[in-house]
Formats: C-alpha cells, sequence, structure tokens
C-alpha cells in the first residue's frame, strides 16, 4: 500500500515540469504552483508557465520563484509579468474597458436570445386559443 | 420587415467571419505586441560580448537612435536574419546594438565569426534576465530605441524586407524628424 503511494505521489509529480527549486513548506510550494498555472507560457502560448518545458518559461518560473522569496505578493508578481508581457500572460484576461465585450457580449447574447424567446412564445400562446390542439408537429 | 431579420442576422454573422479571417490573414497570432512601446527603455547593464570586463547601459546609449537586436547562435531564424540586418538594416545608418540572449558567448564569437558581425556593440545576456525586462521571447526580436531611451517600435521575429520597408524606414524617418 505503501508502495502505491509512493507510486501515485511520483507520478502526479511528474505532472509538473521540474526545477531544482528549494520551497519552505507546502504551502509556499502550492502558491507557487497556483502562480504559475495563472500564467501563460508565451514560446507554446496554449500552455501554462507551470506544464511548459520551453526554455523560457523556466527562466520565467526561476523569476516567479525569485520574487517570491523577496517577499513579492502574487498580484506584484502578476504585474511585474504584465508590464513587460502584457496581460496576455494571464490567463484570465483581467476586467477593463477594452475586455468588456469579451467579458459581457456572452451574457448579452443569452440576455437577447431569452428575449426574443419569451416573445415567440408569448405570441403563438396568444395566437392558439388555450385548450385547443394543434396539428402541427411542434 | 420581421422576415428580412432571420437574413439580416445571418449577413452580420457572414460579415463577422469575414473580418476574423481578414484580420487573422494580416495578424500573427503569436505576436504579442509588447506594452513597452513609447515607454523608456528598461535599464540594463551587461558585459561586452568582445571584452567581457566591460559593461554597456542603457545611459551609454542614449542620444543617439539605436536598433536593438535580440539573437542568439543557437537561433536560426537569426541566421536567416543576418544577411538582411547585414545588407538592408547596416546601410540605413541605424546604430546596431546586437543582445545576445540565452547564449554561450564563446558560442556567439565562434557564429559572428563565421557569418559576420553587423553590430556597432555587442552585450550579452546568458541569464535572460535582462530580456525578461525587455519582454522578449522569442528571437530574434529588434527594439527601436530612440535619442531619449524610449522604445518607439518593436519588431518580433526576422525583418524582412517589407517590414524593413513598410515598417522600420517610416520609423527611422520619424526619428529623423523629431531630431533636430
Amino acid at each position: 500500500m505503501k508502495r502505491l503511494a509512493l507510486v501515485l505521489l511520483l507520478a502526479c509529480a511528474g505532472a509538473h515540469a521540474i526545477d531544482p527549486l528549494q520551497f519552505k513548506d507546502r504551502t509556499e510550494e502550492q502558491r507557487f504552483q497556483k502562480l504559475t498555472r495563472e500564467l501563460r507560457c508565451l514560446v507554446c502560448q496554449n500552455q501554462n508557465l507551470a506544464d511548459s518545458e520551453a526554455d523560457l518559461a523556466k527562466d520565467l518560473r526561476r523569476q516567479v520563484y525569485t520574487m517570491m522569496q523577496s517577499g513579492k505578493s502574487d498580484e506584484e508578481i502578476k504585474q511585474f509579468l504584465v508590464s513587460r508581457y502584457n496581460d496576455f500572460v494571464l490567463y484570465d484576461p483581467p476586467l477593463k474597458p477594452g475586455t468588456w465585450l469579451l467579458w459581457f457580449a456572452p451574457g448579452v447574447l443569452v440576455a437577447v436570445g431569452a428575449g426574443v424567446l419569451v416573445n415567440i412564445v408569448r405570441r403563438r400562446s396568444r395566437q392558439i386559443p388555450a385548450g385547443a390542439e394543434t396539428e402541427e408537429d411542434w | 420587415m420581421s422576415r428580412l431579420l432571420p437574413l439580416l442576422v445571418f449577413l452580420a454573422l457572414c460579415a463577422l467571419l469575414g473580418f476574423g479571417i481578414r484580420w487573422n490573414m494580416h495578424h500573427e497570432p503569436s505576436e504579442v505586441p509588447s506594452p513597452l512601446i513609447d515607454k523608456p527603455a528598461p535599464e540594463f547593464t551587461l558585459p561586452f560580448l568582445y571584452d567581457p570586463a566591460k559593461t554597456l547601459a542603457r545611459a551609454d546609449l542614449l542620444g543617439k537612435p539605436y536598433l536593438l537586436n535580440v539573437f542568439g547562435s543557437w537561433c536560426a531564424t537569426c541566421q536567416e536574419e543576418h544577411p538582411i540586418l547585414t545588407a538592408q538594416i547596416k546601410p540605413l545608418g541605424i546604430v546596431l546594438v546586437g543582445l545576445d540572449w540565452k547564449d554561450a558567448p564563446e558560442d556567439a564569437r565562434r557564429w559572428l565569426a563565421r557569418f559576420g558581425n553587423p553590430y556597432d556593440s555587442v552585450i550579452t545576456d546568458e541569464s535572460g534576465r535582462a530580456g525578461i525586462d525587455f519582454g522578449v521571447y522569442m528571437a530574434p526580436e529588434s527594439f527601436l530605441v530612440d535619442a531619449r531611451g524610449v522604445i518607439r517600435y518593436k519588431r518580433i521575429g526576422m525583418f524582412t524586407p517589407e517590414t524593413i520597408e513598410n515598417e522600420l524606414k517610416p520609423k527611422l524617418a520619424e526619428l529623423a524628424k523629431a531630431a533636430p
């Protein structure tokens, strides 16, 4: 059983790109993993920093690590990268006037669709006398 | 009118898709626009490739516009760009600074000895730390920095005769006009 646990643990460790980085505790390591998962690798752009094996991703992971060691907050680290590499490094695009369309368009479209649907249903129900059976298939 | 509505919606969708196709034809999706355009170039102090005991800093380059070309001996596209740099950009008279990025200096020296050195000065960023400050994420990349040390233009990927004509030359003309 212990052996199985060890095998599973090693398998999980393999899921992340491995750097020889020393963390002082589990919390710090989890913080690092979470942060690098939220950042995009610019070389292979559909991968995050945590998973990428690109050389630049290694450098950026090291940079994130160094900044964590010097006491920078997650927000400061993200800002550091955004000011050099654009919002594109963030996997979640920030909410700002330039991204309003991106954030709100789906909601607006759903609302418009629902409005149209309600309108059609209402009109139909007015046309068909209550209780009458229709010959139409739909 | 209400009968035409579905057709209009359909046409609007077609227009949107057409716009998307056109947009993608003219934009390289891997090119991430730099937030550093029109901002002061980041501070750097980096050793010279041919005299590592001496360093070149951002402040040393003020007073004259320069083109910082990020390259590496490991970079195949840089090799492809190299003759264009030598034959088409150097004659434009702009100061050329080579930034040997994430590369072993001896490899870069060998590379330049083999292909020729078009640069006025070459500095090395072996760790890639200065590259991060410039937001470099591939090579080659080039930054046009004006006399006051402000980044005016960035080229991601190699220069081609078209990009020199359509992007670099107009920018250089702008800088020449601004300088007395």
